[in-house]
């Protein structure tokens, strides 16, 4: 009986269930395709660095999992608690008839057991299936090759998929249980009854509200951009905090405003039944103040990390092309007193009876210069002030690096770079970060000339030129001067040793080889105890580095940056709409009653579904609006921090971030508005 | 003038083995400025009439004439232009948009016929005075009493000039004083301003204002009396008569 009763309860409400079940099936889905990458990716052909890459993904992906399941959580409370409102007066008609709450209880039990059971069931059928889809995704985010691709379920995703949701159905319960303890029978009797109260606002408090909101908003929206550099943690956390009690304060006060304005323009207000969707708007915008907030955060969350992990994943790849020209790079240098000293690349290598050359086609050895004569301090001339005004955390008495000219230009020629031209009273600053290169800019425009071993130079360009020495993958040349041999002639500046090369190996199998040829020479040669020991007194940096490592490190951050932005964005998204679209649902099965008074009274259906959409719409568009603007002031600030990695890319990343929005948000929009039609046909 | 014609309505409910008749054959007409009071018990077919002739039934066979054009073959979109611009309804549970002011609920009905803003306000004003409402004109629904709500609802179906206006149970939902006062208005737009007014009911007192009480039983006319000069009370007497006469529950008549 209980069973019949319980079935019959799931069918009868089927529409209002439809966006609670959908919403649990993609979050079953998306949370089984990301536990499951660590076993569709075990087919996946990828060398030892990105699979070590991989399994780091793996590790932050289950704790970000943990994260994803608190927020599914709350949303399938808040989802469950909306169906029980939904449903108190059929609660109140069993108690009514002698139920038990225990019993009442029991049916919940039975129907949250079977919406539990079959959309974990759905939820994983459609994981499964997406996750084959997410391999590719994979493969083509660490360049990984499918070949050897299998159709692959991961039974560890899904036992953990089961027990993480099955733990959210029980707190679901064990609230349903509290709310029905707590009811009372005539409550429960005349929820359906109360009609929703119409509390309109002061207009005028609105007014003022929304001015004192926009104001806040745009004094946070000009320090996180304009003033950036004055930010620290605390103002920019209080920044924050103001954005977030603005946006609260925007939606308290928007609907009413809005409301006022168009009642005065009564030429569009008494237009057809534009006064009944207005009101419809306000009223729903007016209780969900909060939730709006919360959404209209999320997405703007969901914005900034969907646009800012693709657009550096894409970065970073584009990168490696231009800042990383040579295969092989090794540099030594000890820190002694302050002041770097190299240790002999060569002299190493002779130690060890080893040529360092062998396998390599073209290469130079040289040394980069430091020098305490040509510190930042020492370029600032009248801008000193200026600097530790306006850059408290820059290192001023920094040792910058110097390069001679030949070196510079026999180097270019092993990236196949163009060499410079220099006379023998100029220098050339090369520098690709771009803050850096904002700081020399101003100061190369008052002071041009250096002081370097007695002699005077000045600066060829008046500013810095783009372009690095070391391999990265990355614009993070922060500053390298490059001078006129005769200068560093004799003048004992030599600071690390450095030696670039490319292999002369052709195919990718033999650079394979002749990289792992180099990299066993490299240890035997350089060991760190043996140095350590020589200079007791001394830091060392021993570095090695190869195109291919730094490829693969670049591509992996790159690709555990949009896997984590992707996962966050995803789940973020499906809340914001479940939580619109089962507001809408809501709304609408309690304005049934308007809708049958409408066509009572002749209004055309087609005006009435035009009602409907115009709301609906609004409604979805709301916070979305609020989040873009929002968004477009984050993703300035997030340039700043980004600016390492490259931004150049986020036209491409603000259009899949358009598409995913248009896809999970724009269909949580079309269900609503769909079955919200159904619903008012009858 | 004759301005609403029914001939032999017909209306069933149901299957071919299990038929209902609601309505079964009843035909009459309703002249223009007539204030004319259906009557019947629960189950009699009075609602469904009412429902046919405001075109939110359809009748099974037989025709209704609103001033000269058959209304059972109107269909789709015409009938809601039909219905918001030569009937106005007035129901049981006022049927009041909740998230509207009186105001807007009344101007609701004119601003869907696409009348310019100018129009609708003076419209709306001359109707609140004519029901005696002006004064809550700016209220919600839930701020005002049931006679207050149900004289909104009134104004709201008389503001579009209606060709006839069809009440059920209009009363149904009030206290007697309310009612009474509503129904005095009726009669007052029934004198001052010729309104046709055709009205469902099963309260004896409310039918009681009308010119003229239809009463029907297993969706038949049974009888049909006229007040003519008699006194309102002496009416309400003839009434109670024929309900006796019907066989009718008293408690359900009164």
């Amino acid at each position: 009986m209980l069973f019949k009763l319980t079935l019959g309860n799931v069918k009868r409400s089927l529409r209002d269930y439809a966006v609670y079940f959908f919403t649990l099936v993609i979050g079953v889905s998306i949370f089984y395709v990301f536990n499951a990458i660590d076993s569709q990716t075990a087919f996946l052909k990828m060398n030892e660095s990105t699979r070590d890459i991989v399994r780091l993904l793996v590790n932050m992906l289950s704790g970000v999992s943990v994260f994803v399941s608190a927020v599914l959580g709350l949303l399938i409370v808040y989802a469950s608690r909306f169906l029980m409102k939904r449903r108190s007066r059929e609660f109140a008609l069993y108690q009514l008839l002698g139920m038990s709450k225990g019993r009442i209880s029991a049916i919940l039990l039975t129907e949250s057991l079977f919406i539990g059971l079959s959309s974990l069931g759905a939820g994983l059928a459609v994981g499964i299936g997406l996750s084959q889809l997410m391999s590719a995704l994979v493969a083509d985010l660490f360049e990984a090759d499918m070949s050897d691709y299998h159709f692959t379920v991961s039974l560890f995703a899904i036992i953990k998929t089961a027990v993480y949701f099955g733990i959210m159905y029980l707190v679901v319960l064990l609230f349903n249980g509290i709310a029905i303890g707590k009811c009372r029978l005539i409550t429960l009797l005349q929820s359906g009854r109360k009609s929703e109260r119409q509390r309109l606002k002061n207009p005028i408090l609105c007014v003022i509200v929304f001015i004192i909101a926009s104001i806040g908003l745009g004094y946070a929206y000009k320090n996180v951009t304009g003033n950036f550099r004055t930010l620290n943690n605390k103002r920019l956390l209080a920044m924050i905090a103001i954005g977030c009690v603005t946006t609260l304060l925007i939606f308290w006060s928007v609907s009413g405003m809005l409301l006022r304005i168009f009642m005065s323009i009564k030429k569009v207000y008494h237009k057809g039944l534009n006064c009944f969707t207005f009101r419809q708007i306000s009223s729903k915008v007016n209780t969900t103040v909060v939730s709006m907030t919360v959404i209209c955060l999320m997405l703007f969350v969901t914005i900034c990390t969907l646009a800012a992990s693709f657009s550096v994943r894409n970065s970073l790849n584009a990168n490696i092309k231009e800042y990383c020209p040579a295969d092989f790079e090794i540099a030594l240098y000890r820190i002694e007193n302050n002041t770097v000293k190299p240790i002999d690349i060569k002299e190493q290598y002779e130690q060890a009876g080893i040529e360092l050359t062998s396998g390599f086609e073209d290469y130079l050895l040289f040394y980069m210069h430091n020098t305490p004569q040509l510190t930042i301090k020492s370029l600032c001339g009248e801008n000193y002030g200026y600097l530790l005004e306006n850059y408290p955390f820059l290192d001023l008495d920094i040792q910058l690096d110097i390069i001679k000219l030949s070196d510079y230009n026999a180097l270019m020629e092993i990236y196949g770079h163009e060499q410079l031209k220099l006379n023998d009273d100029e220098y050339t600053l090369l520098c690709n970060y771009t803050s850096m290169a904002d700081i020399y800019n101003v100061l190369l425009k008052s002071k041009n000339d250096i002081q370097l071993f007695g002699k005077t130079l000045y600066s060829r360009d008046g500013k810095c030129v783009d372009g690095a020495v070391y391999l990265s993958s990355q614009p993070i040349n922060a500053g390298i001067f490059v001078v006129p041999d005769s200068v560093l002639e004799n003048s004992g500046s030599e600071a690390a040793s450095i030696f670039i090369g490319n292999y002369s190996a052709k195919t990718d199998e033999e650079k394979e080889k002749a990289e792992e040829n180099a990299l066993a020479s490299y240890r035997k040669a350089v060991d760190r105890d043996s140095l350590q020991s020589k200079y007791p007194d001394s830091v060392l940096t021993l570095s090695v580095q190869t195109k291919r490592d730094i490829t693969d490190s670049s591509i992996g951050l790159g690709g555990i940056i949009a896997l984590i932005g992707l996962y966050i964005g995803v789940v973020f998204l499906i809340c914001s709409g479940a939580v619109l679209a089962l507001k809408t649902l809501s709304d609408t099965a309690d304005s049934l009653g308007r809708y049958e008074t409408l066509r009572n009274i002749g209004a055309d259906e087609k005006d009435i579904t035009r009602s409907l959409f115009i709301q609906t719409a609004v409604f979805f568009l709301l916070p979305l609006a609020l989040a873009s603007l929002h968004s477009v002031f984050g993703m300035k600030f997030a340039g700043f921090f980004l600016e390492v990695f490259g931004t150049q890319r986020i036209g491409i990343s603000i259009a899949l971030t358009c598409i995913m929005l248009a896809i999970i948000y724009g269909g949580y929009f079309l269900i609503s508005y769909f079955s919200q039609k159904a619903m008012i046909k009858k | 003038m004759e301005l609403l014609k029914i001939e032999r309505i017909e209306k069933y409910y149901g299957s071919r083995s299990n038929l209902t008749k609601a309505i079964d054959g009843i035909s009459f007409s309703v002249d223009k400025g007539e204030f004319i009071a259906i009557m019947g018990a629960s189950g009699s077919g009075k609602t469904t009439l009412l429902n046919c002739v405001s075109t939110i039934d359809r009748v099974t066979s037989g025709h209704i004439y609103l001033e000269g054009r058959d209304i059972t073959s109107i269909k789709g979109k015409e009938l809601n232009k039909f219905r918001r611009e030569k009937l106005g309804f007035i129901f049981q549970d006022f049927n009041l948009l909740d998230t509207l002011t009186a105001y807007e609920n009344i101007s609701l009905a004119l601003s869907i016929q696409k009348l310019d803003h100018k129009k609708i306000d003076a419209a709306v004003k001359a109707s609140a005075r004519q029901l005696g409402i002006t004064d809550v004109l700016d209220k919600y629904p839930y701020q005002m009493s049931g006679g207050q709500k149900q004289r909104v609802a009134s104004a709201r179906a008389l503001v579009t000039d209606p060709a006839v206006v069809l009440a059920d149970e209009p009363t149904g939902a009030l206290d007697s004083r309310s009612a009474r006062m509503l129904l005095e208005r009726f009669s007052y737009l029934n004198d001052e301003y010729d309104a046709t007014i055709m009205m469902v009911t099963h309260d004896s007192f409310t039918a009681s204002y009308a010119q003229r009480v239809l009463f029907i039983k297993d969706g038949k006319i049974f009888h049909e009396i006229i007040k003519g000069t008699d006194s309102r009370k002496a009416f309400f007497d003839k009434i109670i008569d024929v309900i006796t006469l019907l066989g009718g529950d008293v408690s359900d008549a009164l």
